[in-house]
Order: structure tokens, then sequence, then C-alpha cells
């Protein structure tokens, strides 16, 4: 179940930012390494928020800098 | 030119003279409208008018739980907000030195928290879509001031600079939000001004008289519509010449 998170994070990715697959790393940065700007981070949480069907607070969706950071909030509070 | 058909209108206001003539406009080019504002009666009698493609939708914009739920009930109601026009706004006149904490803070809260909220919240639905307009109606007051009325000058003057910010963020997304500045607008209360008061109004107009509602619903129309996307941050003056900016 946990890979099956992982790679529907990884493909909201690739689909919004228009990367290579295997630039979605656990470190990779939206905005230093896969050419988001600020306001594709907002999309990217609204994005996830659908697709996992949850809530992102604000504040929470602000410490979502890397790949690894969304899929663990998304693990979390699932 | 300026077809909305398919459009989704959320007007605040609209049961006051411009927002009512707002609403009116956008419908006559094809837009569903949503009506809200405080007083129900006016906004189904407005909708009643209209008949279809047009949903009331009361709402307290003094309440910041009721405003932040509006975008989601125009959305239920319309299947989504396409354009917002914030344009209510109250006035609590008085003269700087006495002006109550108050009178100060119910002005901005209606006049400029509310547009922020709702902007806010219907921004979500604009992203997703890739489209999106925001009209603010601000005044000829935001931008040359008025004495007695500090605190609406102010909020109005903050819709212009909130709007243009705005602009800078979701330019890139195909969102536009822009202002219309109302000079001296015929309404309900200028009728209650008697010959000699109106003709001292008119005498500073260049164009020597007032505004109609629907010439300021003439605008917001046009920003609203795919022909202004490419004006987005801009503030539209419709005074007659009365301040030229």
């Amino acid at each position: 179940m946990s890979d099956n998170i992982e790679d529907r994070v990884r493909k909201k990715v690739v689909e919004h930012l228009g990367v290579e697959e295997e630039k979605v790393t656990e470190n990779a940065s939206f905005i230093d390494d896969l050419g988001a700007d600020s306001l594709d981070t907002v999309e990217l949480v609204m994005a996830f928020e659908e697709e996992f069907g949850i809530e992102i607070p604000d504040d929470a969706a602000e410490s979502i800098q890397t790949f690894g950071d969304a899929v663990s909030f998304i693990k979390a509070n699932s | 030119m300026f077809d909305l058909t398919g459009k989704r209108a959320l007007i605040t206001g609209a049961s006051g003279g411009i927002g009512a003539e707002v609403a009116r406009a956008l419908r006559a080019q094809g837009a569903t409208v949503g009506l809200s504002g405080t007083r129900e009666d006016p906004l189904k009698a407005l909708a009643g008018e209209l008949g279809e493609r047009a949903h009331v939708l009361p709402c307290n914009l003094s309440d910041a739980d009721a405003v932040n739920a509006l975008p989601k009930q125009a959305a239920e109601a319309m299947g989504g907000v396409d354009i917002l026009v914030n344009n209510a706004g109250i006035t609590r006149d008085n003269l700087f030195m006495r002006m109550s904490e108050d009178e100060w803070a119910s002005v901005i809260e209606v006049n400029l928290t509310a547009a922020f909220r709702l902007s806010k919240g219907v921004l979500r639905g604009m992203m997703k879509a890739r489209w999106g307009r925001i009209v603010n109606v601000s005044s000829i007051v935001g931008a040359t001031g008025n004495g007695g009325q500090g605190n609406y000058a102010a909020s109005k003057a903050g819709l212009i600079g909130m709007a243009k910010s705005l602009a800078y963020e979701v330019a890139s997304r195909n969102i536009t939000v822009n202002s219309v500045a109302p000079g001296f607008i015929a309404t309900a209360m200028t009728d209650k001004l008697d010959d000699d008061q109106k003709s001292k109004i008119d005498a500073q107009i260049p164009a020597g008289r007032m505004g109609r509602a629907d010439e300021i619903a003439a605008a917001v129309v046009y920003l609203a519509s795919e022909e202004a996307a490419y004006v987005t941050g801009a503030t539209l003056h419709v005074n007659g010449g009365m301040a030229m900016l």
C-alpha cells in the first residue's frame, strides 16, 4: 500500500510539473530541483488533496517542500 | 463580443443599485449569476425578474464563517464560479477625529476583508479551470480621498492594492484581477438630493451629469470578458472625467 501512495504522489508531480519520473526522488525539492514556482506548489497540494481525499491545512502545506515530505504527510494523514 | 455564455458569476451586493445592474448585464451576456446580498427580499425580486440562470445566495459579509462558506454554496448552485464581482460595500461616514474603532473596523471588514475571503475561496476552482475573472468595485474615493470617509476610502484603495497583488500571482493561470472605480452614480440615495444639490454635484463633473449604474455594469462586463484577457491589475475609472487617473 505504501508503494501505491508514492506512485500516486509521483504521478501527480509528474503531471503538474512536467518533469521526468526519475527526477522525482525522495529528497527532490519541488522548487529547487523540479522547477516549480510557489504557485505550482499550491496547485500540487490541491492535487494531493483531491487525489487522497484529505485536507492539507496551510501551515502543513508550507512544510511540504520535497517529494518525501509529501509522501510522509499523506501517509500520516490518509 | 463580450459573450459570457456558460460562465458563472458570483456578485456581492446584488441587492443594491450597482450590483443589481451588474447582475443584469452579466446575465444579458449569457452568464449564470449568483446573487448575493444581506437582504433576501430584493435578491428574490431580482432573481424573479431575471428568471432562469439566476440564483439567490444570501450572505452577511460581516460574518466570517458565512463569507468563507459562500464560494462553496455558489459553486454548488451554479456548478462553479468563473467570475467574482466584489461589489458589496457599506459606509459609516464620520470625521476622522470622531471615527470610532467600530466604524473603522466594520467598513474594512465588509468592503475589504470579505473581498479577500471570497477571492481566496473562488481561486481554487479558477486555478484548476485555468480561467477566472475577479472584478473589485472600488470607488473614485479610493484614489482621491474624501472628507468624512477615511474608513471607506481606505477600504476602496485597499481593494485596488489587493487586486494588483493578486493579479501578479495568478496572471500565469489566465486569471485576471481588476478594479472598477465608479465616480458619482445616480442611485436611490442620490435621488433624494434636491435639484440645487444635484446641480452642484453635476458642476464638478466634466460630463455634466452623474453616471448610471448600467455604465458601471458595462465596465464590469468588459473586464469579465474573454476580450479583456490581457488586462490585469488595472483600475478602470468610470467617472465622467471627474478625476482623470
